[in-house]
């Protein structure tokens, strides 16, 4: 390994890149256009009030404290929807599942003591009917309590993980970073090594004293300054557009030094495999695009059902993301360091089958 | 066919005996020995897929023989590629490198892989690229791509040089632009092996050409040699009608053929036989026009060996 031919391929292949400007383009602007369409799609959404039609068929005054009770919840925004009309007919007529009718006599049954039920219109599939019929639930118990003449004794105190809430933003964060760590080598790897085998510029240098690993590493170098380069663009749009709260640790440098030696290495490996440019682009897209969207990228991998779960377990790029997100996100350093070891492991395999597999000339 | 005459030389950068290389059941190369002198342009001329580029991709150290032995600057290409490469120049057929650095980058780039001090104006001015030192090499024409090629395998100053195709696909100007360079090259001393399809650069610029065709060496020799060798002689050519061909045939005593329209060729033996086919040509009192002799040129020679006219060839290509 000779660190002067490593830095004269650095700085040929480097300056090629910024001048190419498509490359520039996918590394740098496009993940932050993605971190602007994706915080603006989440950020602040699920905060918003669920609106739920009501019709107050009883218009008493126990009815009437019963509707000011389910807005005082503020989860839910009600509006009224006037007797005359076929409450269900309205809730299809106007697109909406969510609805809360009270009967007539609703008044007397209460103060009497006869059962009566509050109807609660919903769809089994949305996650806002869960949301209607809890909250409804929660007020029929106060109600039916004040009637009984008791009080509460169990309460709820909403706590947090860590001091602030975790908002959408700070699992997308680091997602991206692990977006770009995946996308930006790999794709330009994946071509290059294909590229090169056809237009024999692999033989060109093989004419010279510049050796495969050489040539590897001085990649590897690039794209792990680049991959700094977009963490800290993603970092400063996704604090300053969105608030998100990373804690900035000299833990997330490790996670961006491993995945580019990682995916560069796997881009060769991939280009290398292929017998021309287009088979390449197949093959590399085929193990790209399931990391970038099962890794945890776009949303966390929590939310995912157990078997894409597990899927996602044996993906290199989960435990770039979900390094990150115990770096940027939980402070959970032991964890990452599991995640840590596994890249490493897998670095070395994958950095070793390149290099091995990875021919300047042929027999 | 008379064997190359390498074997009298002391100094030989290039020896190449039985040499044989296959692509599964496509023998490329069958069995070719040759020599290349130092300081001499040598040329290996032959159709597309005769066998060149493998060739001299053996000798570069890029592919493994299956048998014969190839020495090259006295080691053997394949085992010492490492050591040798820093001893050679090469431009591959089809010369392409990165899009975006500069003929003045790009050989500032090689200086630094081979960690030498280059004459980096010097190289550029000696391919005629100072023009154009600060253009993207994307952005270059064929011709100013290839002369990036040459001045890449000048950067390490190198004994011997392997051009393969240097000038397929140039304009004519473009072509004539390298030949210039390859001129210089043999001028400072090198050792050039070219590899050509064009009979035209094989015979501007070779001291000795070897004609392969279907991975053998058909012959080889200076391109004076081989015409004499494979020469069906001179010829008298003059343009005239059926009825001067057959007046010719009954009164000159000469191998007489008419091309069916305008052309009649005699063969001439003897000096003297000009004399008199001219003398018949007069007494015919026919119409001629546009009377000349001509010599077998490589190129009617190499299609004779070959077996396959130099368009055709160039179609393919």
């Amino acid at each position: 390994m000779n660190a002067r031919r490593v830095v004269a391929d650095f700085g040929v292949f480097s300056r090629g890149y910024i001048r190419s400007r498509i490359g520039a383009f996918f590394a740098l602007v496009f993940p932050v256009i993605l971190i602007l369409i994706f915080g603006a799609i989440f950020s602040g959404g699920s905060s918003e009030p669920v609106s739920v039609y009501f019709q107050n068929q009883d218009g008493s005054q126990v009815s009437n404290g019963f509707v000011s009770a389910l807005n005082g919840t503020n989860t839910i925004r009600l509006r009224a929807v006037d007797t005359s009309q076929n409450f269900t007919s309205y809730l299809l007529s106007h697109s909406a599942s969510d609805g809360i009718v009270i009967p007539s006599g609703f008044s007397s049954a209460f103060i009497s003591g006869k059962a009566v039920n509050v109807t609660v219109y919903g769809n089994p599939a949305s996650t806002t009917s869960a949301i209607v019929s809890g909250i409804t639930r929660g007020v029929v118990n106060e109600f039916n309590l004040k009637r009984a003449g008791g009080s509460s004794v169990i309460g709820v105190e909403p706590q947090n993980v860590k001091s602030q809430s975790l908002k959408y933003i700070d699992f997308l964060v680091p997602g991206l970073v692990g977006f770009s760590v995946l996308t930006s080598p790999m794709f330009a790897l994946v071509n290059i090594s294909s590229q090169y085998k056809r237009d024999k510029i692999f033989k060109q240098l093989s004419l010279t004293p510049l050796t495969k690993s050489e040539w590897l590493v001085s990649k590897i170098f690039f794209y792990i300054v680049l991959t700094i380069i977009s963490f800290l663009l993603m970092t400063l749009v996704g604090v300053f557009a969105f608030g998100a709260h990373i804690s900035l640790t000299p833990w997330i440098i490790p996670f961006l030094v491993v995945g580019p030696l990682l995916f560069v290495s796997l881009g060769m490996l991939v280009g290398t495999g292929s017998k021309s440019v287009e088979s390449s682009a197949v093959v590399g897209n085929l193990v790209t695009f399931p990391m970038m969207f099962l890794s945890g990228t776009f949303f966390p991998v929590s939310t995912m059902p157990a078997y894409l779960q597990s899927f996602a377990h044996v993906l290199p790029l989960f435990y770039v993301i979900d390094g990150l997100n115990n770096v940027m996100t939980f402070g959970n350093y032991g964890a990452a360091l599991t995640d840590l070891g596994v890249l490493l492991v897998l670095s070395a395999i994958i950095f070793g089958l390149a290099v091995r597999f990875f021919k300047w000339r042929e027999d | 066919m008379r064997e190359s005459d390498g074997s009298r030389l002391t100094e030989a950068a290039i020896e190449v005996s039985s040499l044989k290389k296959a692509y599964g059941a496509l023998q490329a190369v069958d069995g070719i020995s040759f020599a290349v002198r130092e300081g001499e342009v040598f040329s290996l001329l032959g159709p597309n897929g005769a066998g060149k580029t493998t060739t001299i991709e053996i000798l570069e150290g890029l592919r493994k023989q299956d048998a014969g032995t190839a020495r090259v600057l006295g080691t053997d290409p394949w085992a010492d590629g490492y050591a040798l490469h820093k001893k050679i120049g090469v431009i591959p057929q089809g010369f392409k490198f990165f899009e975006y650095p500069t003929p003045r980058e790009a050989v500032k780039y090689y200086a630094a892989l081979f960690g030498v001090k280059a004459d980096v104006e010097g190289i550029l001015a000696k391919v005629l690229l100072q023009d154009s030192a600060e253009v993207y090499f994307t952005r270059l024409s064929g011709g100013q791509k290839q002369k990036v090629g040459l001045a890449l395998s000048l950067v390490n100053d190198p004994q011997l040089l392997f051009l393969d195709e240097p000038t397929t696909g140039l304009d004519p100007q473009a072509r004539r632009a390298v030949w210039e360079v390859i001129r210089g090259l043999k001028r400072e001393g090198r050792t050039v092996l070219l590899t050509t399809h064009y009979l035209e650069e094989a015979e501007e610029l070779a001291d000795r050409v070897a004609i392969m065709n279907k991975g053998r060496i058909i012959t080889s020799g200076t391109p004076a040699e081989i015409i004499t060798n494979h020469s069906s002689g001179e010829r008298l050519l003059v343009h005239g009608s059926e009825r001067l061909a057959k007046y010719l045939e009954k009164n000159a005593s000469l191998p007489v053929e008419f091309d069916g329209r305008d052309l009649i060729s005699l063969s001439l033996h003897r000096k003297e036989d000009v004399m008199a086919a001219v003398a018949a040509i007069q007494e015919s009192g026919l119409e001629w026009d546009d009377l000349r002799t001509k010599r077998d040129s490589l190129e009617d020679i190499f299609v004779r060996l070959v077996g396959e006219p130099m368009e055709e060839l160039e179609a393919k290509a």
